[in-house]
Protein backbone atom coordinates (compact mmCIF):
# COMPACT_ATOMS: atom_id res chain seq x y z
CA UNK A 1 0.00 0.00 0.00
CA UNK A 2 1.24 3.35 -0.80
CA UNK A 3 1.47 6.17 1.33
CA UNK A 4 1.05 9.92 0.70
CA UNK A 5 2.05 12.23 3.70
CA UNK A 6 0.14 15.73 2.53
CA UNK A 7 0.19 16.89 5.89
CA UNK A 8 0.93 21.19 5.75
CA UNK A 9 -0.03 20.71 2.35
CA UNK A 10 -3.00 23.48 1.34
CA UNK A 11 -5.29 22.92 -1.89
CA UNK A 12 -4.84 21.60 -4.23
CA UNK A 13 -0.95 20.23 -3.51
CA UNK A 14 -2.83 17.42 -1.55
CA UNK A 15 -4.87 16.40 -4.44
CA UNK A 16 -2.27 17.02 -6.79
CA UNK A 17 0.01 14.84 -4.72
CA UNK A 18 -2.64 11.84 -4.40
CA UNK A 19 -3.01 12.35 -8.36
CA UNK A 20 0.47 11.70 -8.73
CA UNK A 21 0.26 8.49 -6.78
CA UNK A 22 -2.79 7.06 -8.08
CA UNK A 23 -0.91 6.68 -11.39
CA UNK A 24 0.57 3.53 -10.26
CA UNK A 25 -2.90 1.94 -10.16
CA UNK A 26 -3.15 -0.30 -6.63
CA UNK A 27 -5.86 -0.96 -4.60
CA UNK A 28 -5.38 0.66 -1.85
CA UNK A 29 -3.55 3.86 -0.90
CA UNK A 30 -3.71 6.11 2.76
CA UNK A 31 -3.55 9.74 2.56
CA UNK A 32 -2.24 11.58 5.54
CA UNK A 33 -3.51 15.76 5.63
CA UNK A 34 -3.92 17.87 8.17
CA UNK A 35 -6.82 19.96 7.34
CA UNK A 36 -10.38 19.33 6.88
CA UNK A 37 -10.16 21.51 2.91
CA UNK A 38 -8.14 18.83 2.09
CA UNK A 39 -9.97 15.53 3.40
CA UNK A 40 -12.75 17.07 1.20
CA UNK A 41 -11.17 17.93 -1.57
CA UNK A 42 -9.11 14.28 -1.86
CA UNK A 43 -12.11 12.54 -0.87
CA UNK A 44 -14.10 14.56 -4.07
CA UNK A 45 -11.06 13.44 -6.13
CA UNK A 46 -10.93 9.74 -4.92
CA UNK A 47 -14.40 8.92 -5.49
CA UNK A 48 -14.32 10.37 -9.06
CA UNK A 49 -11.36 7.91 -9.66
CA UNK A 50 -13.58 4.83 -8.23
CA UNK A 51 -12.38 4.31 -4.76
CA UNK A 52 -14.15 4.45 -1.67
CA UNK A 53 -12.55 6.55 1.19
CA UNK A 54 -13.03 6.07 4.80
CA UNK A 55 -11.52 8.91 7.14
CA UNK A 56 -10.00 8.40 10.45
CA UNK A 57 -9.58 11.88 12.61
CA UNK A 58 -6.76 12.21 15.46
CA UNK A 59 -5.24 15.02 16.74
CA UNK A 60 -5.79 17.70 14.01
CA UNK A 61 -5.16 14.93 11.62
CA UNK A 62 -6.85 13.17 9.06
CA UNK A 63 -5.92 9.26 7.74
CA UNK A 64 -7.59 9.12 4.59
CA UNK A 65 -8.35 5.18 3.28
CA UNK A 66 -8.82 5.04 -0.57
CA UNK A 67 -9.97 1.47 -1.48
CA UNK A 68 -11.20 0.27 -5.24
CA UNK B 1 -23.13 16.38 -4.71
CA UNK B 2 -24.33 17.79 -2.04
CA UNK B 3 -21.08 19.99 -1.99
CA UNK B 4 -22.09 21.28 -4.83
CA UNK B 5 -25.56 22.02 -3.81
CA UNK B 6 -24.39 24.02 -1.18
CA UNK B 7 -21.97 25.73 -3.16
CA UNK B 8 -24.70 26.79 -5.63
CA UNK B 9 -27.04 27.71 -3.12
CA UNK B 10 -24.31 29.81 -1.19
CA UNK B 11 -23.62 31.64 -4.65
CA UNK B 12 -27.16 32.90 -5.25
CA UNK B 13 -27.31 33.95 -1.22
CA UNK B 14 -24.19 36.01 -2.77
CA UNK B 15 -24.72 36.83 -5.39
CA UNK B 16 -28.15 38.65 -4.22
CA UNK B 17 -26.34 39.96 -1.40
CA UNK B 18 -23.99 41.80 -3.54
CA UNK B 19 -26.79 43.31 -5.41
CA UNK B 20 -28.47 44.42 -2.57
CA UNK B 21 -25.57 46.13 -0.89
CA UNK B 22 -24.96 48.40 -4.22
CA UNK B 23 -29.09 48.90 -3.89
CA UNK B 24 -27.80 50.10 0.08
CA UNK B 25 -25.14 52.33 -0.84
CA UNK B 26 -22.43 50.91 -2.64
CA UNK B 27 -20.89 51.58 -5.69
CA UNK B 28 -22.36 49.91 -9.03
CA UNK B 29 -21.51 46.08 -9.79
CA UNK B 30 -19.15 46.59 -6.53
CA UNK B 31 -21.59 44.94 -3.48
CA UNK B 32 -18.07 43.26 -3.10
CA UNK B 33 -14.80 43.89 -3.85
CA UNK B 34 -12.35 42.40 -1.86
CA UNK B 35 -9.32 44.29 -4.02
CA UNK B 36 -11.58 47.52 -3.55
CA UNK B 37 -12.32 47.42 0.04
CA UNK B 38 -8.80 46.50 0.94
CA UNK B 39 -7.87 49.52 -0.96
CA UNK B 40 -10.36 51.58 0.33
CA UNK B 41 -9.58 50.30 3.73
CA UNK B 42 -5.82 51.32 3.11
CA UNK B 43 -6.64 55.20 2.73
CA UNK B 44 -9.14 54.99 5.52
CA UNK B 45 -6.25 55.23 7.44
CA UNK B 46 -3.90 56.81 5.48
CA UNK B 47 -1.89 54.21 4.14
CA UNK B 48 -2.75 56.25 0.48
CA UNK B 49 -3.81 59.83 -0.03
CA UNK B 50 -5.93 59.16 -2.97
CA UNK B 51 -9.07 61.11 -1.31
CA UNK B 52 -11.88 59.68 -3.45
CA UNK B 53 -11.08 55.91 -2.60
CA UNK B 54 -10.88 56.00 1.69
CA UNK B 55 -13.48 54.30 3.46
CA UNK B 56 -12.85 51.16 6.36
CA UNK B 57 -15.56 48.86 4.66
CA UNK B 58 -17.35 46.96 7.10
CA UNK B 59 -18.05 44.08 4.56
CA UNK B 60 -13.99 43.15 5.06
CA UNK B 61 -14.01 42.53 8.55
CA UNK B 62 -17.27 41.29 8.49
CA UNK B 63 -15.87 38.39 5.90
CA UNK B 64 -13.39 37.72 8.38
CA UNK B 65 -15.48 37.52 11.29
CA UNK B 66 -17.82 35.93 9.82
CA UNK B 67 -15.45 32.75 8.76
CA UNK B 68 -13.56 33.08 12.45
CA UNK B 69 -16.84 32.26 14.15
CA UNK B 70 -17.96 29.32 12.18
CA UNK B 71 -14.51 27.73 11.97
CA UNK B 72 -14.38 27.91 16.16
CA UNK B 73 -18.35 26.44 16.05
CA UNK B 74 -17.58 23.89 13.70
CA UNK B 75 -13.91 23.14 15.20
CA UNK B 76 -12.11 23.81 11.91
CA UNK B 77 -10.22 27.32 13.59
CA UNK B 78 -6.28 25.65 13.29
CA UNK B 79 -3.66 28.44 13.63
CA UNK B 80 -1.05 27.42 11.06
CA UNK B 81 1.60 29.11 9.29
CA UNK B 82 5.24 28.96 8.06
CA UNK B 83 4.82 28.38 3.92
CA UNK B 84 6.98 30.86 2.66
CA UNK B 85 5.30 33.93 4.23
CA UNK B 86 7.33 37.01 2.58
CA UNK B 87 6.37 35.03 -0.83
CA UNK B 88 3.07 35.52 -0.01
CA UNK B 89 3.09 38.87 0.94
CA UNK B 90 4.62 39.51 -2.84
CA UNK B 91 1.95 37.87 -3.98
CA UNK B 92 -0.47 39.50 -2.25
CA UNK B 93 0.90 42.74 -3.24
CA UNK B 94 1.09 41.32 -7.30
CA UNK B 95 -2.48 40.09 -7.00
CA UNK B 96 -3.42 43.32 -5.99
CA UNK B 97 -1.09 45.36 -8.69
CA UNK B 98 -3.29 43.07 -11.27
CA UNK B 99 -6.26 43.98 -9.56
CA UNK B 100 -6.27 47.52 -9.87
CA UNK B 101 -5.67 47.37 -12.65
CA UNK B 102 -8.73 45.65 -14.24
CA UNK B 103 -10.44 46.89 -11.21
CA UNK B 104 -11.65 44.82 -9.34
CA UNK B 105 -11.12 41.34 -7.69
CA UNK B 106 -12.04 38.09 -8.95
CA UNK B 107 -15.67 38.68 -7.56
CA UNK B 108 -16.21 41.62 -8.72
CA UNK B 109 -15.03 40.61 -11.99
CA UNK B 110 -17.92 37.90 -12.07
CA UNK B 111 -20.31 41.00 -10.41
CA UNK B 112 -19.60 43.29 -12.95
CA UNK B 113 -19.71 40.81 -15.87
CA UNK B 114 -23.19 40.02 -13.79
CA UNK B 115 -24.34 44.00 -14.67
CA UNK B 116 -23.18 44.01 -18.30
CA UNK B 117 -19.88 45.14 -18.62
CA UNK B 118 -18.31 43.34 -20.86
CA UNK B 119 -14.88 45.05 -20.31
CA UNK B 120 -15.10 42.08 -17.43
CA UNK B 121 -15.49 39.27 -19.85
CA UNK B 122 -12.55 40.54 -21.33
CA UNK B 123 -10.64 40.27 -17.75
CA UNK B 124 -12.33 36.92 -17.31
CA UNK B 125 -10.68 35.35 -20.45
CA UNK B 126 -7.16 36.98 -19.09
CA UNK B 127 -7.94 35.83 -15.51
CA UNK B 128 -8.52 32.51 -17.18
CA UNK B 129 -5.14 32.27 -19.10
CA UNK B 130 -3.25 33.86 -15.99
CA UNK B 131 -4.50 30.98 -13.64
CA UNK B 132 -3.83 28.18 -16.49
CA UNK B 133 0.31 29.67 -16.71
CA UNK B 134 -0.31 28.84 -12.77
CA UNK B 135 -1.94 24.89 -13.18
CA UNK B 136 0.98 24.84 -15.91
CA UNK B 137 3.72 25.05 -12.54
CA UNK B 138 1.60 23.40 -9.89
CA UNK B 139 1.80 20.39 -12.57
CA UNK B 140 5.26 20.79 -12.21
CA UNK B 141 5.65 20.53 -8.60
CA UNK B 142 5.01 23.66 -7.81
CA UNK B 143 4.76 24.34 -3.92
CA UNK B 144 5.49 27.13 -1.52
CA UNK B 145 6.29 24.41 1.38
CA UNK B 146 4.49 23.30 4.24
CA UNK B 147 2.87 25.07 7.19
CA UNK B 148 2.94 24.27 10.63
CA UNK B 149 0.72 24.44 13.46
CA UNK B 150 1.27 27.50 15.70
CA UNK B 151 -0.07 28.73 19.37
CA UNK B 152 -3.66 29.79 19.41
CA UNK B 153 -3.03 33.29 19.75
CA UNK B 154 -1.27 33.52 16.51
CA UNK B 155 -4.50 32.48 14.83
CA UNK B 156 -6.40 35.21 16.81
CA UNK B 157 -4.27 38.60 16.01
CA UNK B 158 -5.98 38.85 12.63
CA UNK B 159 -9.30 38.50 13.32
CA UNK B 160 -8.27 40.96 16.09
CA UNK B 161 -7.08 43.05 14.59
CA UNK B 162 -10.59 43.18 12.51
CA UNK B 163 -12.34 43.97 15.55
CA UNK B 164 -9.87 46.85 16.56
CA UNK B 165 -10.99 48.10 12.91
CA UNK B 166 -14.15 48.16 13.50
CA UNK B 167 -13.97 49.52 16.82
CA UNK B 168 -12.02 52.31 14.95
CA UNK B 169 -14.85 52.76 12.48
CA UNK B 170 -17.73 52.88 15.14
CA UNK B 171 -15.74 55.16 17.67
CA UNK B 172 -12.88 56.48 15.97
CA UNK B 173 -14.06 58.16 12.84
CA UNK B 174 -12.02 61.36 13.55
CA UNK B 175 -9.18 59.37 13.46
CA UNK B 176 -9.96 57.98 10.11
CA UNK B 177 -9.97 59.19 6.40
CA UNK B 178 -13.08 58.86 4.40
CA UNK B 179 -14.04 60.10 0.99
CA UNK B 180 -16.18 62.77 0.21
CA UNK B 181 -16.67 61.96 -3.32
CA UNK B 182 -15.93 59.40 -5.55
CA UNK B 183 -16.47 55.25 -5.10
CA UNK B 184 -15.02 55.39 -1.16
CA UNK B 185 -17.72 57.66 -0.34
CA UNK B 186 -20.84 55.15 -1.32
CA UNK B 187 -21.14 52.61 0.84
CA UNK B 188 -23.98 50.99 2.15
CA UNK B 189 -24.85 51.73 6.24
CA UNK B 190 -21.89 50.47 8.37
CA UNK B 191 -24.60 47.62 10.49
CA UNK B 192 -26.04 46.51 7.04
CA UNK B 193 -22.41 46.22 5.43
CA UNK B 194 -21.06 44.33 8.31
CA UNK B 195 -24.20 41.86 8.77
CA UNK B 196 -23.95 41.17 4.63
CA UNK B 197 -19.97 40.64 5.30
CA UNK B 198 -20.69 38.03 8.13
CA UNK B 199 -23.38 36.40 6.24
CA UNK B 200 -21.17 36.25 3.32
CA UNK B 201 -17.95 35.39 5.35
CA UNK B 202 -19.90 32.22 7.17
CA UNK B 203 -20.90 30.50 3.92
CA UNK B 204 -17.75 31.06 2.22
CA UNK B 205 -16.32 29.66 4.97
CA UNK B 206 -18.55 26.45 4.85
CA UNK B 207 -18.57 25.98 1.20
CA UNK B 208 -14.78 26.86 0.60
CA UNK B 209 -16.12 29.01 -1.96
CA UNK B 210 -13.04 30.21 -4.28
CA UNK B 211 -13.13 31.88 -7.54
CA UNK B 212 -9.50 31.03 -8.35
CA UNK B 213 -9.90 27.57 -7.62
CA UNK B 214 -12.86 26.94 -9.36
CA UNK B 215 -10.97 27.16 -12.96
CA UNK B 216 -7.99 25.89 -11.35
CA UNK B 217 -9.81 22.91 -10.29
CA UNK B 218 -11.70 22.39 -13.74
CA UNK B 219 -8.58 22.58 -15.41
CA UNK B 220 -6.51 20.27 -13.18
CA UNK B 221 -9.29 17.65 -12.32
CA UNK B 222 -11.90 17.99 -14.65
CA UNK B 223 -13.94 18.80 -11.38
CA UNK B 224 -17.14 21.81 -11.63
CA UNK B 225 -17.81 21.60 -8.31
CA UNK B 226 -16.20 24.38 -6.76
CA UNK B 227 -16.94 26.67 -10.10
CA UNK B 228 -20.62 25.81 -9.79
CA UNK B 229 -20.12 28.61 -7.10
CA UNK B 230 -18.96 31.61 -9.32
CA UNK B 231 -21.44 30.55 -11.77
CA UNK B 232 -24.60 30.94 -8.87
CA UNK B 233 -22.96 34.46 -8.38
CA UNK B 234 -23.23 35.40 -11.85
CA UNK B 235 -27.02 34.00 -12.25
CA UNK B 236 -28.11 35.44 -9.20
CA UNK B 237 -26.23 38.59 -9.27
CA UNK B 238 -27.90 39.14 -13.38
CA UNK B 239 -31.43 38.48 -12.86
CA UNK B 240 -31.21 40.96 -9.46
CA UNK B 241 -29.72 43.24 -11.62
CA UNK B 242 -31.88 43.12 -14.42
CA UNK B 243 -35.04 43.51 -11.91
CA UNK B 244 -33.61 46.44 -10.12
CA UNK B 245 -32.18 47.93 -13.44
CA UNK B 246 -28.56 47.85 -12.65
CA UNK B 247 -27.96 46.16 -15.98
CA UNK B 248 -26.47 47.58 -18.97
CA UNK B 249 -24.85 45.59 -21.46
CA UNK B 250 -22.01 46.92 -23.56
CA UNK B 251 -18.11 48.28 -23.04
CA UNK B 252 -18.18 52.03 -22.86
CA UNK B 253 -19.75 54.10 -19.50
CA UNK B 254 -19.46 51.13 -17.10
CA UNK B 255 -19.31 52.05 -13.43
CA UNK B 256 -16.04 51.82 -11.84
CA UNK B 257 -14.17 50.25 -14.86
CA UNK B 258 -12.27 51.41 -18.21
CA UNK B 259 -12.31 49.86 -21.59
CA UNK B 260 -8.77 49.18 -21.97
CA UNK B 261 -9.00 45.65 -23.23
CA UNK B 262 -5.62 44.70 -23.19
CA UNK B 263 -4.90 45.74 -19.99
CA UNK B 264 -7.82 44.15 -18.69
CA UNK B 265 -6.51 41.06 -19.67
CA UNK B 266 -3.04 41.38 -18.52
CA UNK B 267 -4.28 43.32 -15.04
CA UNK B 268 -6.86 40.21 -14.18
CA UNK B 269 -4.35 37.37 -16.17
CA UNK B 270 -1.47 38.56 -13.26
CA UNK B 271 -4.25 38.34 -10.58
CA UNK B 272 -5.12 34.57 -11.48
CA UNK B 273 -1.51 33.69 -12.04
CA UNK B 274 -0.67 35.15 -8.73
CA UNK B 275 -3.52 33.53 -6.88
CA UNK B 276 -2.89 29.94 -8.37
CA UNK B 277 0.75 30.34 -6.19
CA UNK B 278 -1.41 31.64 -3.43
CA UNK B 279 -3.83 28.80 -3.36
CA UNK B 280 -6.64 30.95 -3.31
CA UNK B 281 -8.54 34.29 -4.89
CA UNK B 282 -8.44 37.28 -2.28
CA UNK B 283 -11.67 36.54 -0.76
CA UNK B 284 -10.59 32.99 0.24
CA UNK B 285 -7.52 33.93 1.34
CA UNK B 286 -10.04 36.58 3.83
CA UNK B 287 -11.63 33.80 4.88
CA UNK B 288 -8.30 31.09 5.83
CA UNK B 289 -6.83 34.26 7.72
CA UNK B 290 -10.11 34.38 9.38
CA UNK B 291 -9.76 30.30 10.00
CA UNK B 292 -6.33 31.45 11.83
CA UNK B 293 -4.31 30.57 8.95
CA UNK B 294 -1.18 32.73 9.17
CA UNK B 295 0.10 32.43 5.67
CA UNK B 296 -3.19 33.90 3.97
CA UNK B 297 -3.04 36.60 6.66
CA UNK B 298 0.07 37.65 5.71
CA UNK B 299 -1.26 37.56 1.99
CA UNK B 300 -3.76 40.00 2.83
CA UNK B 301 -1.17 42.32 4.46
CA UNK B 302 0.51 42.53 1.20
CA UNK B 303 -2.52 43.17 -0.62
CA UNK B 304 -3.01 46.20 1.75
CA UNK B 305 0.28 47.46 1.32
CA UNK B 306 0.20 46.97 -2.75
CA UNK B 307 -3.03 48.89 -2.51
CA UNK B 308 -1.12 51.39 -0.53
CA UNK B 309 1.65 51.88 -3.42
CA UNK B 310 -0.68 51.49 -6.40
CA UNK B 311 -1.92 54.75 -5.39
CA UNK B 312 1.04 56.42 -3.92
CA UNK B 313 3.03 55.68 -7.04
CA UNK B 314 -0.37 56.36 -9.78
CA UNK B 315 -0.33 52.60 -10.90
CA UNK B 316 -4.37 51.87 -10.38
CA UNK B 317 -6.50 52.92 -13.06
CA UNK B 318 -9.41 55.02 -12.76
CA UNK B 319 -12.88 54.88 -14.70
CA UNK B 320 -10.81 57.39 -17.49
CA UNK B 321 -8.03 54.23 -17.91
CA UNK B 322 -5.57 52.70 -17.15
CA UNK B 323 -1.69 54.83 -16.26
CA UNK B 324 1.26 54.26 -17.57
CA UNK B 325 3.24 53.40 -14.72
CA UNK B 326 0.65 50.81 -14.22
CA UNK B 327 1.51 49.22 -17.34
CA UNK B 328 5.11 48.98 -16.74
CA UNK B 329 4.02 47.61 -12.65
CA UNK B 330 1.90 44.54 -14.42
CA UNK B 331 4.74 43.89 -16.39
CA UNK B 332 7.26 43.52 -13.75
CA UNK B 333 4.66 41.95 -11.24
CA UNK B 334 4.24 38.97 -14.43
CA UNK B 335 8.02 38.68 -14.40
CA UNK B 336 7.87 38.48 -10.45
CA UNK B 337 5.35 35.88 -10.83
CA UNK B 338 7.15 34.10 -13.20
CA UNK B 339 10.77 33.63 -11.12
CA UNK B 340 8.79 32.88 -7.91
CA UNK B 341 7.04 29.88 -10.42
CA UNK B 342 10.24 28.73 -11.56
CA UNK B 343 12.26 29.07 -8.56
CA UNK B 344 9.87 27.05 -6.43
CA UNK B 345 8.97 24.59 -8.84
CA UNK B 346 12.86 23.92 -9.48
CA UNK B 347 13.67 23.17 -5.58
CA UNK B 348 11.00 21.20 -5.49
CA UNK B 349 12.10 19.06 -8.19
CA UNK B 350 15.95 18.81 -6.47
CA UNK B 351 14.67 18.12 -3.12
CA UNK B 352 12.68 15.09 -4.63
CA UNK B 353 15.85 13.84 -5.92
CA UNK B 354 18.12 14.64 -2.91
CA UNK B 355 15.44 12.59 -0.50
CA UNK B 356 15.41 10.22 -3.22
CA UNK B 357 19.22 9.23 -3.60
CA UNK B 358 19.47 9.56 0.47
CA UNK B 359 16.81 6.23 0.03
CA UNK B 360 14.43 8.15 1.69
Amino acid sequence: MTKVDARGRSCPEPVLMTKKALASGENTYEVLVDNRTAVENVTRFAKHQGYTVSVTESEEEFTLSLTK
Amino acid sequence: MKEKRNLIIAGLIIGLISVGLVKAGNPANMGFCIACFLRDIAGGVGLHRAAIVQYVRPEIIGLVLGAFAVSLVKKEFMPRGGSSPVLRFVLGFIVMVGALMFLGCPLRMVLRIAGGDLNAVVGLVGFAAGIAVGVFFLNQGFSLKRTYSLPKVEGMAFPALNVGLLLLAVFGTGLLLFSESGPGSQHAPLAIALIAGLVVGALAQRTRLCMVGGIRDLLLFKDWTLLSGFLAILVAAAVGNMLLGGFNLGFANQPVAHTDGLWNFLGMATAGFGSVLLGGCPLRQLILAGEGNSDSAVAVLGMIVGAAFCHNFGLASSGTGSTANGHIAVVLALVVLVVIAVTNTAKAAQNAKVSSSQGK
